[in-house]
């Protein structure tokens, strides 16, 4: 009787570990096979299924390295201008944020229930409806094409995106009150406690915000695609557009993948470095606490 | 009491100044509530104004616009593209979000099991939800489903004839959606520390009470979950029903409009045509569906979603 419970016990391990390695193959072999196409000739690719490339093809990186869109801008040049974008998104989407969850996580003020049912609803809001009127909006500023890209980092200054206002609430509730009461009686005004107080122990929350805010930046197509229309600007995601084209024409897919491969190698970087704080960030921005 | 809200009481002020120091926390908003009104009210607002206009961003220049009453929206509910569209939409999301869900919850829960290497497998199944979104893997999803691609080979391989999976209207919308279905690691990192949080005890007693693995989840686990199934619903739903990218560079709204998502669609409107007027009103057609979903999952959420501090 025991025996073939533990016996059974095995199987059972033996199937979970057998599901985990099929979905671990779906989930990473694509992945894997485009970081080896991106060494196989155009030939190679058509036909191997093998991430391992049989003859070593160094040309698809050789031309990704050099290819420019209209003379203009190669694929490193669109790296900064990427960066250029999501770096000051994601330091303005941090200070912003934090502010606005001191604002409701530690304050009672006149219509503060009304305001906070606002704020978690335009979590709903589809960003689609909101990009016809922002494109007018912006356009009659005269803001597209900007060189200081306002249109994608303007509103970050401002806390719009309430999901991270939302996440650092829902983590500052669980941050005691006892050390804001013993600093303000010790002379600290509201905004000295949101500096000495509250950010150190706000901090893992705040680099998730960073963290999500930086790997969304990094991927967000529309808006360059509608904001930013002068090659030498395009970030990236847009020039590995490009590079793609429209045409249904014969795709050089070393070089549009390898190109791809560099649009998205900082943020598989930054995601290893911080696994832990991914994981761990998602389960706070939720509705659980 | 909480901790600033009461000085005026203490120092005894009446009157205006009183009033805003009182309430001076608002401070701390302000800046989210200049925003509010500037980059969502606004835009939001006005948006209702255009669907029920002809604008068009072109033709603006050099002249205005004109009223022209629900015409936007007749268009919207009796021409061929955009109900086809609709429909597109809808049945891409009915198929994308449950499977999402199912997927999620499902590894999720063998992930839940203290096996060795789980934490390896947790984070390898992050990676697409991280760079699922972006152009790279859209292009990369190109690539793999393309007729020569690497899934073709694979067929090949295994004696089965290639497909024109990208160039048939049947299986054309279902390749963009196992993209996002791909990408279930979000969900189901909520999902894994949901079924963390639920007590062995539970299961414990239902052991002895002899309920089979399988009773167990679904009278145990699951009810006990429902607040996470119904947050990855609601933030899924509202995801699949913008989805843009993926028709927008996998196949570009082909073969024949047949992954012409609505999202795309109102692009196509907005920023080919520049018939803001439409494009606006289809975004609207677009929000209230949302908008009806979500409401329709909030009150019914009473009637399944289990919360253990209801008072």
């Amino acid at each position: 009787m025991v025996e073939s419970y533990k016996a059974s016990q095995k199987i059972a391990t033996v199937i979970k570990y057998i599901v985990l390695i099929i979905v671990g193959i779906i989930m990473i072999y694509p992945l894997l096979w485009m970081i080896g196409a991106t060494f196989m000739s155009n030939a190679e690719i058509y036909g191997s299924i093998s991430p391992i490339p049989m003859n070593w093809d160094f040309s698809g990186w050789a031309k990704a390295a050099t290819t420019t869109l209209g003379g203009s801008i190669n694929i490193w040049q669109a790296m900064i201008n990427t960066y250029l974008i999501v770096i000051p998104k994601v330091i303005f989407t941090i200070i912003s944020s934090t502010i606005v969850a001191y604002g409701f996580g530690r304050f009672e003020f006149v219509g503060k229930k009304v305001f906070f049912a606002i704020m978690v609803s335009t979590l709903f809001l589809p960003q689609v409806v909101m990009n016809v009127p922002q494109f007018i909006m912006y356009n009659s500023w005269g803001w597209v094409n900007s060189p200081l890209y306002l249109p994608l980092i303007a509103s970050t200054l401002f806390a719009t995106e309430s999901y991270f206002v939302f996440m650092l609430v829902q983590f500052l509730r669980s941050v005691p009150r006892e050390l804001d009461e013993a600093a303000k009686i010790d002379g600290c005004n509201a905004f000295q406690i949101l500096v000495i107080i509250i950010c150190p122990m706000l901090k893992p929350a705040m680099v998730s915000a960073g963290l999500f805010q930086f790997m969304w930046s990094s991927n967000d197509f529309l808006g360059p695609l509608l904001y930013v229309t002068s090659p030498e600007r395009y970030p990236a995601a847009i020039f590995v557009r490009s590079a793609v084209g429209d045409s249904g024409a014969t795709v050089e897919w070393n070089l549009v993948l390898a190109l791809s491969l560099i649009s998205i190698l900082p943020s598989l970087i930054v995601f290893f470095l911080a696994q832990r704080q991914f994981v761990e960030g998602i389960s706070a921005g939720s509705v659980k606490g | 009491m909480s901790s600033f809200s009461n000085n005026a009481g203490v120092y005894g002020q009446t009157g205006f100044l009183a009033f805003c120091k009182r309430n001076y926390g608002f401070m701390f908003i302000l800046l989210w509530f200049v925003g509010f009104l500037i980059f969502r009210l606004y835009p939001f607002a006005s948006s209702l104004y255009y669907s029920f206009t002809d604008f068009n961003l072109l033709r603006h220049m050099t002249s205005t616009h004109n009223a022209v009453g629900f015409d936007n929206y007749a268009f919207v509910f009796t021409d061929d593209i955009p109900l086809r569209s609709l429909g597109i939409t809808f049945m891409y999301s009915f198929v994308t979000v449950p499977l999402k869900l199912i997927v999620s919850l499902f590894v999720a829960y063998i992930l839940n099991y203290k096996l060795k290497g789980v934490n390896l497998f947790r984070t390898a199944y992050y990676i697409p939800s991280i760079l699922g979104g972006s152009i790279a893997i859209a292009v990369l999803w190109k690539a793999m489903f393309s007729n020569e691609g690497v899934i073709n080979t694979i067929m090949g391989a295994v004696g089965l004839a290639p497909y024109n999976w990208l160039g048939e209207s049947d299986t054309a919308v279902f390749i963009i959606s196992a993209l996002r279905i791909w990408q279930f690691g979000s969900a189901m990192v909520l999902f894994l520390a949901a079924l963390k949080g639920v007590s062995l005890d539970l299961y414990e007693a239902a052991t002895i009470d002899g309920a089979s693995k399988v009773r167990q989840f679904f009278s145990i686990t699951v009810p006990l979950i429902t607040p996470i199934i119904f947050y990855n619903l609601i933030t899924q739903v509202v995801q699949a029903f913008q989805e843009f990218n993926g028709p927008f560079i996998i196949t570009n709204g082909g073969p024949d409009g047949a992954t012409t998502l609505i999202a795309l669609l109102i692009y196509n409107n907005a920023f080919r045509q520049y018939d803001m007027g439409m494009a606006s009103a289809m975004a609207w057609v677009l929000f209230l569906i949302v908008a009806i979903l979500s409401i329709v999952a909030f009150v019914s959420q009473k009637k399944w979603v289990y919360y253990d501090d209801v008072k």
